[in-house]
């Protein structure tokens, strides 16, 4: 009997009230962005900020629970643009949307930061202290080679060692997390850059480097499109994910079902089933039926478990829409009870 | 394919124009707003203060009042109000058509938000947008009044589609409405319309999207309306030469900000609607010498004659203090003065204009 988990990988817009007291003490420039060691009202206002992103998970009954990353002003470039050897340049794209981050410059030994860890033992705690309701905690991070990607190397040399280096460095943050069920990493940019023909093995390992620090059950977030089908069979021979995550929402889905059914998948999956760049909020019946749908596709494969989670981050919707997504996931759950 | 400029141009010539040449020189349209009118936007919500929507109306007939005057101090052939009743390019038209609905805010980097909105049905047209916007400046301005609009392309892509199948067919929903409110502007008078497409640089794959869209909403409009297009920050190898494939008079583009580097794109094959270039920088904070400005209208000058050349800031230049953009505004006027001076002295070669007479 496969398990049904509805869980998000993180990365909230930050309620109304915080992007204006926020942008107050903070400012609206470049330089004014987060370099990791806020104190005073500005961390105040993200430990509040941390504490209703709880609040709204498990009021909507999440079976997992994410810090929310509301501090994460550079999206998952984060862990980098707060890293102490790492300097900021100019606001550059994300991925292909109306989006920004500052460009992470890599220009020394990338050593261990803490950054993440802080945040997810706060949120721990959070957890364990309020009484809306209780689900394990999840924690997110980037993939490597989705942060490769998105960051510039002026220190390391050649793209390969790069990359090793930055699996090295999440691998030693995560080793540092608070006990967790669960892990997204997030990796895009396996669809939208995916690695030279060649090089998946390289990008595969990048990410098992990952996936080995931690005990939890690992999934591998992909979004914005169907997988390369190639590189879909090296993620699930080699990335050591319990389950990759793949974009039912955006691209051609048919294209996604016919890699899981040439090429096996991981022992569980997980499902980008709501729409997270778009403010129409799916019923629950929907969702439960694409997971069904999705399912039926693949009869041979019996999951452990599927994660039913959005396509993308959240903090592309306005905040009302953001909690009606989350409740939509889980109410899909209890439709296919 | 590209609409008759030449049909509508002369109508801008002031007729007390110096020179027998005329670069005909405008504005693409958000100018600084003054801090007080900032201010008196944020007194009318303020619960505890008597300062109403009544008094923000005439605020904002001010401040429109106030900058078209600026701009014709600068000597401006075509003038625009410098938006002070606009918000933001997409929430103030959204605000406007049936259809859309506002969240609330959603980022665009760092602490930077937009409202961005939802289309939540098919959209439709209510009240005229514009008309009385333009009505009003019209009637206070010397000198012709040139409206902009952010396009449909635009409005499409930078809001969450609820409604329709694809995007693109919401596009071309917009379009018709935007023909709607161009007709209605038409009627009240205006000679000068501008199409605002910044989507356009992002997604330049989409053009053919843009070109529909185009026709739809010059259906109808006669060829004594003068109908620009204004794509700004992109790489315009990928939209060129489609463009001359548009049915639009003058094609506006940001090439300052870039110096001059994407000039040979629109040399081959030769550029079919009027250029409008842009010749000061909207994000530099100097005001550009007379004597640079010069030499960047001579960089339009080896794409179009005179004649179909057009003297443009790159872009709104609201993001600058407010003297700067008027020092700006004032040399560049001055600027395509000298050079017209100097085209009918025959000191500039048209075939080579860097070349030093």
């Amino acid at each position: 009997m496969t398990e049904r988990v509805a869980a998000t990988p993180g990365i909230y817009p930050l309620p109304d009230w915080a992007k204006e007291t926020l942008s107050d003490l903070k400012g609206h420039q470049k330089g004014d962005l987060l370099s990791g060691d806020e104190g005073g009202e500005i961390a105040e206002a993200y430990d509040e900020v941390r504490a209703e992103f709880v609040d709204d998970q498990l009021g909507a009954g999440l079976d997992r629970v994410v810090e929310g990353q509301g501090r994460w002003d550079d999206m998952i470039a984060h862990p980098l643009t707060v890293h102490e050897s790492v300097e900021t340049g100019g606001i550059v794209r994300y991925y292909d949307n109306n989006n920004f981050y500052r460009d992470p410059r890599v220009v020394d030994d990338l050593g261990f930061s803490g950054d993440v860890a802080a945040e997810l033992e706060a949120a721990a705690d959070l957890i364990d202290g309020t009484d809306v309701g209780d689900a394990p905690l999840a924690a997110t991070l980037p993939g490597p080679y989705s942060l490769a990607a998105l960051a510039t190397d002026e220190h390391y040399g050649d793209e390969s060692a790069f990359q090793a280096a930055i699996a090295d460095f999440l691998a030693g943050e995560l080793e540092a997390f608070p006990a967790h069920e669960t892990l997204f990493l997030l990796e895009p940019s396996l669809v939208t850059d995916p690695p030279a023909e060649g090089a998946e093995e390289r990008a595969t390992d990048a990410i098992a480097t990952v996936a080995d620090a931690t005990d939890a059950d690992v999934v591998v977030q992909t979004s914005y499109g169907a997988l390369d089908e190639k590189l879909y069979a090296h993620l699930v021979d080699e990335a050591d994910a319990d389950a990759l995550g793949l974009d039912l929402v955006a691209g051609d889905r048919e294209d996604t079902v016919y890699n899981v059914q040439e090429y096996g998948a991981t022992d569980s999956v997980a499902l980008g089933l709501v729409d997270g760049q778009n403010t129409l909020v799916e019923e629950p019946e929907t969702v439960a039926e694409r997971v069904e749908w999705f399912e039926g596709q693949v009869p041979a494969a019996d999951f452990e478990a599927t994660y039913l989670t959005p396509n993308t981050e959240l903090f592309y919707l306005p905040e009302n829409k953001y909690r009606a997504k989350l409740s939509a996931l889980a109410a899909a759950t209890e439709v296919l009870e | 394919m590209v609409r008759n400029p030449s049909a509508n141009r002369a109508q801008f010539r002031p007729h007390d124009h110096p020179n027998d040449s005329f670069l005909l020189t405008t504005v693409v349209g958000s100018y600084p707003k003054p801090k007080w009118l900032n201010r008196a936007d944020e007194l009318v919500e303020d619960p505890d203060s008597k300062f109403d929507e009544s008094d923000l109306t005439e605020a904002h007939d001010d401040a429109c009042r106030l900058i078209t005057h600026e701009h014709e101090r600068a000597g401006l052939d075509t003038v625009v109000d410098g938006e002070m009743r606009r918000n933001e390019m997409v929430e103030f038209f959204a605000e406007r058509i049936d259809g859309y609905e506002f969240n609330g805010p959603v980022k665009v980097w760092g602490h930077n938000y937009f409202d961005k909105p939802s289309v939540v049905e098919e959209v439709s047209y209510d009240e005229p947008w514009l008309v009385e916007e333009f009505a009003f400046t019209t009637n206070v301005a010397e000198r012709p009044v040139k409206v902009p609009i952010t396009g449909p392309y635009t409005l499409g892509f930078w809001a969450f589609n609820e409604a329709y199948p694809s995007t693109e067919e919401l596009v071309y929903d917009l379009a018709d409405l935007v023909n709607e409110e161009v007709e209605k502007l038409v009627e009240a008078g205006a000679r000068y319309v501008q199409i605002d497409e910044p989507a356009l640089a992002t997604t330049p794959e989409d053009h053919a999207i843009v070109g529909e869209a185009l026709d739809r909403i010059v259906s109808g409009i006669d060829e004594d309306v003068r109908i620009g297009l204004h794509v700004c920050y992109g790489d315009y190898s990928r939209i060129y030469p489609e463009i001359n494939d548009f049915p639009i008079d003058e094609f506006d583009v940001e090439l300052c900000n870039g110096d001059y580097e994407q000039i040979p794109t629109f040399q081959e094959p030769a550029f079919e609607p009027d250029l409008a270039l842009g010749v000061v920088d909207a994000h530099t904070a100097e005001i550009e010498p007379v004597e640079e400005i010069k030499a960047n209208i001579r960089q339009g000058l080896r794409v179009v004659p005179p004649e179909k050349l057009t003297i443009s800031p790159d872009c709104g230049l609201k993001l600058l203090p407010r003297e700067i953009a008027y020092g700006k505004t004032e040399n560049m006027v001055e600027a395509a003065r000298q050079v017209e001076a100097e085209i009918d002295a025959g000191e500039i070669d048209l075939d080579a204009p860097l070349a030093d007479d």
